[in-house]
Formats: structure tokens, sequence, C-alpha cells
């Protein structure tokens, strides 16, 4: 019993050392997710952004039929990268609302013009408030939202393409 | 193009992360500034230009305090138990992320508005989940946290014991 004993500090510490050793080279994911998913989309009025668009507000969701929120901002770089990629949604018929988070009416169309417009509509989302009240912790984020008005899918960071085939998959069995 | 998993505060045009985590835009230029008055003047003039568009961009309330002291202290208070979503090892309260600017003004409006603290809390609970509260609650995954200190005391006083007990 005693001699068994004696090892254990060591074979202790060296299950710390791999406990360590597993946090430097697995890192934990760090993705803030939102808590909102399968809950009801929030009550929100958003003024419009440009003058060539409407606002968006909780009313323009759940009427039957499913949309996406993509929250972005003019001054994100990743939001470039995931242009293309809207605009491919946009293409198959997916319609899609954007929030800009603190951002001007000249810096969003300017930022239209060089990287396509996938929007139907754009909010003034001067103060993050909505993008707080969705969840979402930064730029650029996307929110499936079903044809009752519910969050149903939360996509943290740019869309990757596979991430578009799950998006228009989920949409076609909803419309 | 793909970029990393982290998205939140990206310096435009490059990867790195914003240095809104790390302390004031203006602070970092008064601490390397010259001492001769040309550069003073200079200094300056780069911080208003650094401070004045921050201004501009802010919330309403984010760096303004209420007007009822102990309104705001209870808002103070809970800025001080929420995580700030971007710098994640910050409260709300220390962080200079404008998501965490935008979170403070929030407080502020509910607050100004005659919620209570422990509601707001439980608002923004209810968006990022427990997460974002530093103040985690007695629940299903966090009870060992507080059993944890008696079951060691326990086990302590058991090795005392056995230590004084006289050797026969």
């Amino acid at each position: 019993m005693r001699r068994v004993l004696l090892w254990l500090p060591l074979v202790l510490f060296a299950g710390l050392f791999g406990l360590v050793a597993l946090g430097l080279f697995k890192p934990a994911d760090r993705t803030v997710r939102s808590a909102m998913v399968d809950k009801p989309l929030p009550d929100f009025v958003l003024p419009a952004m440009l003058p060539t668009k409407p606002g968006v507000a909780r009313t323009s969701f759940g009427g039957g039929k499913p949309r996406l929120i993509n929250v972005f901002a003019s001054w994100c770089v990743p939001c470039i990268a995931e242009a293309p990629e809207l605009m491919k949604l946009k293409a198959a018929g997916v319609p899609i609302d954007g929030v800009a988070i603190n951002d001007t009416p000249e810096a969003v169309q300017k930022f239209l013009d060089r990287n396509g417009d996938p929007y139907q509509r754009i909010g003034n989302d001067k103060t993050s408030q909505v993008q707080i009240a969705l969840g979402s912790s930064g730029v650029p984020e996307t929110f499936l939202i079903d044809g009752r008005g519910r969050i149903v899918r939360q996509y943290v960071s740019n869309l990757q393409s596979d991430q578009v085939d799950d998006i228009l998959k989920a949409w076609r069995g909803m419309e | 193009m793909k970029f990393s998993k982290r998205h939140a505060g990206l310096v435009p045009a490059s990867n790195e992360r914003q240095a809104s985590c790390v302390e004031p835009k203006g602070l970092r230029l008064r601490r390397v500034g010259p001492r001769h008055r040309a550069g003073v003047t200079a200094v300056l003039g780069l911080m208003l230009a650094a401070i004045t568009p921050a201004l501009a961009q802010q919330a309403p309330l984010a760096d303004t305090q209420l007007s009822d002291p102990a309104q705001e202290a209870q808002a103070k208070a809970l800025m001080e138990t929420i995580r700030c979503v971007e710098c994640q090892g910050q409260a709300i309260a220390d962080s200079n992320a404008d998501i965490a600017g935008n979170m403070r003004s929030l407080i502020r409006e509910r607050i100004k508005a005659g919620e209570s603290p422990e509601q707001v809390r439980a608002w923004l609970i209810q968006r990022y989940g427990d997460y974002i509260s530093y103040d985690p609650p007695l629940g299903g995954a966090t009870w060992p946290l507080w059993a944890a200190p008696f079951v060691l005391l326990v086990i302590g006083i058991a090795i005392a014991r056995s230590s004084f007990r006289r050797k026969r």
C-alpha cells in the first residue's frame, strides 16, 4: 500500500501536466454563441440605413417565409470575405436583411458598391442594441429565422461555402 | 479567403485584433510622447484626432454617468460583473471595446427606466447564457464550486486528525 502511495504525487503531477499540455495544443473554443437560438425573435424596430431601402423590424419576420438576418459593418474585413457567399444566397432566392453596426449611410453605400448588395432591407443599429438583443457578439454573424419568426440557427464569423449549402438546405426545407 | 474563427473587433485591413482590448488610445500616445513643446502639441492634436471619432461613435450612456447617484451605483456594480464578449477576460466596466460601451449604455438605460440590476442581468443571460455573468448561479453544473470548499475542509480535518492521533 505504502509503495503505491509513494507514486501517487508523480501520477497526479503527470495528470496535471497532461491537462495543461492539452490546453496548450488544443485551445478551447472561445466563440460566444447566442442563447437566443430556438427562441422567438425579440421585438425591435431599426430605422433605414439607406434612403433606397427600408429598415428592419420584428414585423418583417414570421410571415410564413424564412429569412436571414446578417449582422455586418462596412468597417469589418471578414464581412468583405463573406460578401460573395451572401451573393450566392441572394442568387438562390434567399431573402437577406442586413443589420449594420456602428456605421454611416455613405460608408455602407460604398461597401455595397464594392462588394455587391445582397440585402432587401438594411437597418441602422448604431449602438448595437439589436445586436445585443440577438445575442450576437461581433460582426459578421448570420441568423436564420423561420416562417414563424423563430431564430433557428446562428452562424458566427464570415460564412463559408459549406455553411451556405447548409443554409440553402434548411431554407428550402422550411419554405 | 478564409479568416480565423475569431471575428470580433478586427483592425480594418489586417487580421490583428483591435487595440481596444488593451488600453485607451489616448493613454498610449501620452506615455510615449516627447517632452518638448512642439511634440506635446502634436501629441495633443493626435490625441484629439484619436478621441473625437471614438466619442462620436459611442452609445449615449457608454461613458456618461446617470444623474441619480443611487441608480449609477447600481449600474456600475452590475457592469463590474458582466463579461465583455469581445475582450473575454474583462468586465464591460473595464473594457474599451465598442460592444462593451454599448452594453454599458444599455445597462444604464434600463436601470434608468426602473429595471432592477438582477432583471437586467437575467435579460443578458437570456441572450448570451450564464457565460455573460461573472456571478455564476447555483445550478446543476456549478454546485461543485460551492461544495468543494466544504468537502476539502472535511478531508483536511480527517488528515489532521489522523496525523495528530497518538501512535500506539
